[in-house]
């Protein structure tokens, strides 16, 4: 027996998991090397 | 190469790229990936997943470029002991470890509808696999060895001895009977159709540009670690 399959739903779901996971990464580089870069500026002040 | 070797030099360029390579490849693979979903025709065979080229294709090929630079920077760590080298190595495992789960992800939903499973432990599949597994075993490594002070060289082995399996990878789907299909792209020619060649030309340069931007970012970050941990280490010795 043949599955009657939406070709959309596998296509949303690729494209939503390839989006949101380059973000998320994006964002915690990013954020993360704000947060170092602060981190070593306050410890030039001390 | 060695011009870089300076961090203050390597931090001025990092500075004024990380922003712009970031937003440069959000862009042009937001475009590409929009042209994907709405403007890009149906394939006769495949119909619409063929979609999910646009996304799978790059992130797979980051994933496997990722691994190769860290093979890079790590020959590079041991042959001339180039300081930046090292923390570039670092600095790509992350990114390719997402773009190497990403194509794993990717591949899965396309290969439901298309072969009408979620996986097979074929050769392409597996070896993909193992390269996520090696990309966890080295952050875990080079982790260990940055906390516990061990020697560095071991991290560049790893990374020079994993990459192995990237022509493992590369030839899986012709040394073995796959479901996946053979490369579509070559330095001969392409067997893909104008319109999809130049959409996936554009979302390979946009996540390209975010891949660079993610390793200038962590590179960054890694760099700024080390400074303050010295400032404090001298502070608690009573240098500075």
């Amino acid at each position: 027996m043949r599955e009657a399959l939406d070709q959309w739903n596998f296509v949303i779901a690729a494209y939503a998991i390839g989006i949101i996971g380059t973000l998320i990464m994006v964002a915690w580089s990013w954020l993360s090397m704000r947060a170092a870069e602060a981190r070593r500026d306050r410890s030039r002040e001390q | 190469m060695h011009g870089f070797a300076n961090p203050a030099r390597f931090l001025r360029l990092a500075r004024a790229l990380t922003a712009p390579l970031l937003v440069l490849g959000v862009v042009l693979a937001g475009a590409a990936l929009w042209y994907g979903l709405f403007h890009a025709p149906q394939e006769r065979l495949q119909g619409d997943t063929v979609r999910i080229l646009f996304i799978h294709v790059p992130v797979a090929w980051l994933g496997m470029g990722g691994w190769t630079a860290i093979a890079i920077a790590s020959a590079v760590e041991l042959v001339w002991r180039h300081p930046l080298a090292a923390l570039a190595a670092r600095a790509a495992a992350v990114p390719g470890a997402v773009f190497t789960f990403l194509c794993l992800a990717s591949g899965s939903l396309w290969g439901r509808p298309a072969w009408g499973t979620w996986w097979v432990w074929d050769g392409r599949l597996t070896s993909m696999l193992v390269l996520l597994f090696l990309y966890f075993g080295y952050i875990a490594l080079a982790g260990a060895v940055a906390r516990e002070g061990g020697s560095s060289r071991i991290v560049a082995i790893f990374g020079l001895v994993g990459a192995i399996n990237i022509p493992i990878i590369h030839y899986s789907v012709i040394w073995w009977n796959s479901l996946h299909q053979p490369p579509s792209l070559s330095m001969g020619g392409s067997a893909m159709a104008g319109e999809f060649l130049l959409g996936l030309a554009v979302s390979t340069l946009g996540f390209s540009l975010i891949f660079a931007g993610v390793v200038l970012a962590r590179m960054r970050a890694l760099l700024a670690d080390i400074q303050a941990e010295a400032r404090l280490r001298r502070k608690a010795e009573g240098v500075v």
